[in-house]
């Protein structure tokens, strides 16, 4: 309590050369109070908490899951005495049945999806970073280093990423998760460079930009502290329902072999893995599939409840 | 008008010319097409050398490039690892690829653009919920898991139902029935017709994969851009010169709606390249995703420039229509 008071003083203090600090504290009562009402907002779009809840469970059983678990991704099982060809299907005592190899499926799902998720952050955090910092400099900027930047970006996007990906990834050798990664990020940023290139032109003709200016800031502060800011809502959102794109886009490349590869593993992999006997042991198949669609489900019905948070005036459609 | 394609149309041709060293680029760090080679102890050094030498692998990469690219310029592409020219064998993939991709197109834009209108002008009745509910169902989907769904589980019940287990109806293996050459003992791939009936047996699951997905995208964005004409100045201008409501939506609210589709269309097509590798793929098809999945992996690097030109023409062809259409369906775009 007697922070806040003390903190309440500092900013009386400080605006007391301002024109009365009446406006000023109305500024920042506000300023709070539009965090909350996204997040009211958020938390009122029922399906979007659903999926929250359920992605988060994911994630959680993706990380303590498997040194719970009480059998282990590389612990062959033996076939028991006795028993017919169907040794494999579903038991209680192995849920997702037994891999063709005699590994616990249900072990395999879980490592699988701990990989997945852990490309999806490291795609998200990079391409994010790229996009943002890329959007942000072509749209302060503008001139030819606008049209340099965008060029590139219509460049990029003229290979199908997954292609390139493919390609590039050919070459490592041995453990390739976070190579692969690196490269899903590097040809995944130019949507959202694009988006905040398209914020930055219109938010640095605003009043405060010019006033920032005024007072000598540097571009990259104004650029990185001043009008970033601003554009967190559209980055939040596009890095949100990029986690989607990049388990899918994963999942993809490692479906046609081209993804990730031993002794790594992901989804993809174990529905490449599983894809020869979809028709006679399904479950081998389908929990992984299940599983890839519930994460992609999730996360856009966060992404759009975010979206409807962020700005609610605006239609619930993604292009 | 003529103008504005005109320069569009020469701005192309940098942008294939950077395209085509990004792309070359882009294969000489896929891998070295000798690795099997080199790996083997048992081939000698001067065999590798000269291999080596047959390629061009022995030359800077700047000689490489404009070797290629000076044959590729007059439609030559060379030969694959085993001595085959590349071009036949891509042109019949990309026929096997763009036919699928073309047809489910085509289907997913009268589908969706139907559906997100009557979405639109019926907004939160029980159809608009329930076929929002189902695109934003299908647009979440991975194409793997609808493909395999029809494949696996659909294509089975419905020959069950059929009563055709022995000789399905709906095929779920390759693009077509081998052997498929008209001869006394195959009579079933003689003329026309049974070429056309071959092919909807095989293509039916595929494209039906496909389409799913693309429509539920253009449903969702043909329902916002037809609400955004419908609240629009016009629209309401139009209503109230007693214009029938009919007229109203047909003539001048969905007109105008279609333009954001129509640019969508045709900038989706490396997302839809990159759908239709995994739908080959689930189904067997021998087509450009087959092509692409082996040259890398063999590393083939004359095909893969060949795949990677081809497509990325495509891309920069499907850019400058959709440029045009924009131009075309909409004046303040030529003119600024």
């Amino acid at each position: 309590m007697a922070e806040i008071i003390t903190r309440q003083a500092v900013v009386e203090e400080s605006t007391t050369p301002m024109p009365g600090p009446g406006p000023d504290r109305e500024f920042t009562v506000e300023a709070r109070s539009q965090w909350k009402t996204i997040v009211r907002r958020f938390v009122h779009h029922r399906l979007a908490m659903i999926s929250l809840f359920l992605f988060v469970l994911l994630v959680i059983a993706s990380i303590i899951g498997p040194p719970l678990w009480k059998y282990k991704f590389d612990q062959t099982l033996r076939k028991p005495a006795g028993s017919g060809p169907n040794w494999l299907s579903p038991t209680w005592e192995h849920p997702f049945g037994i891999s063709r190899t005699g590994y616990d499926q249900l072990a395999l799902v879980m490592r699988g999806l701990q990989y997945s998720i852990r490309i999806a952050l490291v795609v998200v955090v990079v391409s994010t970073v790229l996009g943002v910092v890329i959007g942000a400099i072509s749209g302060y900027f503008g001139k030819w280093i606008d049209t340099i930047s965008m060029r590139f970006v219509d460049l990029m996007l003229i290979i199908p990423f997954q292609v390139a990906v493919a390609c590039l990834q050919r070459n490592v050798k041995g453990s390739n998760w976070l190579w692969l990664a690196l490269f899903l990020a590097g040809f995944s940023w130019m949507g959202l460079a694009r988006i905040i290139r398209g914020e930055f032109l219109s938010l640095r003709e605003k009043e405060f930009v010019e006033a920032a200016r005024a007072v000598g800031a540097k571009p990259m502060r104004i650029i990185f502290r001043q009008i970033l800011p601003n554009a967190l809502g559209p980055i939040i959102v596009s890095a949100t329902l990029a986690v989607g794109g990049a388990v899918l886009a994963e999942a993809a490349l490692s479906f046609i072999g081209l993804g990730v590869k031993q002794p790594d593993t992901s989804l993809g992999f174990l529905i490449e893995r599983g894809k020869g006997e979809a028709a006679t042991k399904p479950y081998l198949f389908w929990w992984p599939v299940v599983i890839l669609c519930i994460i992609s489900l999730t996360v856009n019905f966060v992404g759009d409840g975010l979206r409807d948070a962020f700005d609610p005036r605006q239609n619930r459609v993604r292009a | 008008m003529l103008r504005f394609a005109l320069r569009r149309l020469l701005i192309a041709i940098p942008l294939l010319v950077v395209a085509s060293i990004l792309v070359f680029v882009l294969v000489v760090n896929t891998g070295d097409p000798l690795e099997d080679m080199r790996t083997n102890p048992r081939i000698p050094k001067g065999q590798i050398a000269l291999q080596e030498h047959k390629l061009g692998l022995d030359q800077p990469v700047t000689v490489r490039y404009w070797r290629w690219v000076s044959k590729a310029v007059h439609g030559d592409f060379g030969k694959d690892n085993k001595d085959r020219p590349v071009w036949p064998q891509v042109k019949r993939a990309l026929f096997v690829t763009l036919r699928l991709v073309l047809l489910a197109q085509i289907i997913a834009v009268l589908i969706g653009v139907t559906i997100g209108v009557i979405s639109a002008v019926r907004q939160y009745s029980w159809f608009d919920y329930a076929a929002t509910g189902i695109s934003f169902f299908l647009f979440s989907m991975p194409i793997v898991a609808v493909a395999a769904f029809l494949r696996y589980i659909g294509a089975l019940r419905v020959n069950e139902w059929l009563g055709r287990t022995k000789n399905p109806l709906i095929k779920v293996q390759g693009d077509r029935t081998f052997p498929s050459k008209c001869t006394p003992n195959n009579p079933g791939a003689c003329g026309l017709r049974a070429g056309l009936y071959d092919f909807a047996t095989h293509a039916l699951l595929p494209t039906l994969a496909l389409l799913l997905i693309t429509y539920a995208g253009y449903s969702r964005f043909q329902r916002a851009s037809m609400l955004e004409t419908l609240s629009s100045d016009y629209t309401r201008t139009a209503r109230a010169k007693g214009i029938t409501e009919r007229r109203v939506i047909m003539r001048h609210a969905f007109r105008n709606s279609l333009i954001p589709v129509t640019t969508i269309m045709a900038l989706d097509f490396g997302a839809i390249i990159g759908g239709a590798i995994i739908t080959e793929t689930i189904f067997e098809w021998r087509g450009m995703g087959r092509l692409l999945i082996d040259s890398i992996n063999k590393i083939d690097p004359n095909i893969l420039l060949c795949w990677l030109m081809i497509t990325a023409t495509c891309v920069i062809v499907f850019n400058i229509i959709a440029d045009l259409l924009y131009a075309v369906l909409d004046p303040r775009i030529r003119l600024g």
